[in-house]
């Protein structure tokens, strides 16, 4: 039986970039391929992506496979888990990592699955084992209220990393590599799912992902025009949106505003919470704030146990009156 | 038209998670005395979204959850809710399975049932969080797969999905039998009436074990539980600011965040 060896991570592209998480992945992917002592190979799969190869060689790769086909321009689970499912088949890396993104939590265990092997996804910790050198997959269960550490026994072992748990290597742009060709081969028959349409959400200005400030609303909310009073705030502060899961569930803000488990990860400078109350699954989302503030009417609310300040009060009362303030403070 | 809908019965994930231990040394976590076994909240969105089918067009449900010690109470509310028939795998090996165990273990069963044009599971479980049995269902079966659904709509042997991705929202399509894992978007599971509570009180339930369904799942692992501990939490002390009325503190807490230079 031919071996598995090498660390591979799949190299997510958005709007024909790298987007940060792919950098993440990829400096969590050396940090194991030297420990091993082995190679760090990363996959591209698009439509007209080979452009990206040397800036993913600068960010560590050693090997860049490229996998490009017009069908491939959009990820659709059928025809991205076949093309990986070749690759890894033919490169046979010991161990694959890839993002805990909306691509990464559809695509890895389907892969794991066809692969007959398994997955584990949201990791917040990737390291080798000093004992079996196999890989220890550190991610949080029961909602956040524990931290498991799994090791599996078949390969490759596949794990999908979280946002921000690593920081994005330097990029060094003399670092040399080689770029490697793979045929998407792909059957149209064996592409089941088809996409109908994408719709892009204007988030008007800052992303949730990339904001120095987020202004996040809870159940407290209550309504849709609730969340126009935090977009109010967000716009003067220069920052975005975020909600935990009930007003994204009622609709009272856009669905990729979810900040937790579920939704995104983020790590602001200042996270301010309203009418929010803080459940273990919305906090392993934002816990990595630099700050945090909250107004609840509830003074046993969960987020008061991580907010740096606090107002207990009905936010309907006390918001207008911080924005106000706020507004003068910042004028002067 | 026949949807089959995976449930997981987990503790209650809304006990309170100061009450929370973890076990490091049995690497068991401890709920709170007196939480109660719950069908898994997005697996409760995956019977909603089945029921919603079966309003607009008719449908038969079958409802299949794996485990030990399964509290049939617990799981007669989804019979309650308007689910036809309910099929419990239990034995005393369905403890703590893998993604990998629990996805096979339940295609047995599926198979067993005879065809279907969907079959939904929610996208992931409260306790394990592991997010992995329904794409490993739609896998084993080589059934397309459709995950974190937010709308799902059956017609003319096609399931039509719209779903959450990072920048927005997406439709996908894929022709029947499919598999689709739900998300809390669909809308929380109705609440049945005292009524329909008594019907499924007597509807018969089909209780089935490894043996009778010739599943070994020891052989089935693919994941080993190294340590469990508790999470290193970010607990501060909140400084409370207060005023005479709740526009002052307000205007106080302004002052206050400009003061430590928060903003």
């Amino acid at each position: 039986m031919a071996e598995y060896k090498g660390i591979m991570t799949f190299c997510e592209i958005t709007e024909g970039k790298l987007p940060s998480i792919s950098n993440e992945v990829l400096g969590c992917g050396r940090i194991l391929a030297d420990d091993l002592g082995q190679e760090l190979w990363t996959v591209l799969v698009g439509n007209d992506v080979g452009s990206l190869a040397q800036e993913a060689i600068a960010f560590g790769a050693d090997k860049v496979y490229v996998v490009d086909d017009p069908l491939l321009k959009d990820y659709q689970t059928d025809s991205y888990v076949s093309v990986m499912e070749k690759v890894v088949r033919q490169v046979m890396p010991q161990i694959l990592i890839l993002g805990q993104t909306s691509v990464g939590r559809d695509l890895a265990p389907m892969l794991a699955f066809r692969l007959d092997t398994t997955a584990t996804l949201d990791c917040v910790g990737l390291a080798i084992d000093p004992d079996t050198k196999l890989l220890l997959q550190t991610k949080p269960v029961y909602g956040g209220n524990a931290i498991a550490a799994f090791t599996c026994d078949t390969y490759p072992q596949i794990a999908t990393v979280r946002d921000k748990v690593m920081s994005p290597p330097e990029s060094n742009g003399s670092k040399q590599g080689e770029v490697i060709t793979i045929d998407a081969g792909l059957d149209p028959s064996a592409i089941r799912t088809r996409l109908l349409k994408r719709v892009k959400e204007d988030e008007g200005g800052v992303r949730l992902e990339d904001a120095s400030i987020i202004v996040s609303g809870g159940r407290g909310i209550g309504s849709a025009e609730g969340f126009n009073q935090l977009q109010e705030l967000a716009a003067m502060l220069r920052g975005a949106v975020g909600a935990s899961r009930p007003p994204c569930d009622n609709r009272w803000t856009a669905l990729n505003r979810q900040v937790g488990i579920t939704g995104k990860i983020v790590s602001p400078d200042l996270y301010i919470a309203i009418g929010l109350s803080g459940s273990i699954q919305h906090l392993s989302g934002c816990g990595q704030s630099k700050n945090i503030i909250a107004i609840n009417k509830d003074p046993e609310a969960n987020i008061f146990n991580y907010a740096d300040f606090g107002v207990v009060g009905n936010w309907k009362e006390v918001l207008p009156a911080f924005r106000d303030k706020l507004k003068e403070l910042l004028s002067e | 038209m026949r949807i089959i809908v995976c449930i997981k019965q987990v503790p209650d994930p809304a006990a309170p998670p100061s009450g929370i231990n973890v076990d490091t040394e049995a690497k068991r976590v401890i709920m709170p005395q007196g939480t109660p076994p719950v069908m898994n909240p997005y697996d409760e969105n995956a019977l909603e979204a089945a029921l919603m089918i079966k309003d607009a067009q008719g449908a038969r449900i079958t409802v299949i959850s794996a485990g030990r010690n399964l509290a049939k109470t617990v799981l007669r509310k989804s019979l309650a809710a308007g689910a036809d028939e309910l099929i419990l795998l239990e034995d005393a090996s369905f403890e703590k399975l893998d993604s990998y165990a629990t996805a096979h273990l339940l295609v047995t069963a599926i198979r067993e049932t005879g065809e279907y044009d969907l079959i939904l599971c929610g996208r992931q479980a409260a306790d394990t969080d592991a997010g992995q049995v329904g794409s490993g269902i739609a896998e084993i079966l080589k059934i397309p797969g459709i995950t974190a659904a937010c709308k799902v709509e059956l017609s003319n042997g096609k399931v039509k999905v719209e779903r959450v991705v990072s920048d927005g929202t997406e439709e996908v399509e894929a022709p029947t039998p499919a598999l689709v894992t739900a998300s809390s978007e669909i809308g929380e599971l109705r609440y049945p009436g005292v009524k329909e509570v008594m019907a499924a009180q007597k509807m018969p339930i089909t209780v089935r074990n490894g043996q009778e369904l010739g599943v070994d799942v020891s052989r089935l692992k693919r994941l080993n539980l190294v340590r469990l501990s508790a999470p290193q939490g970010r607990k501060t002390e909140c400084q409370f600011i207060g005023g005479e009325t709740p526009e002052e503190a307000g205007a106080n807490l302004a002052l206050k965040v400009r003061e430590a230079q928060l903003l």
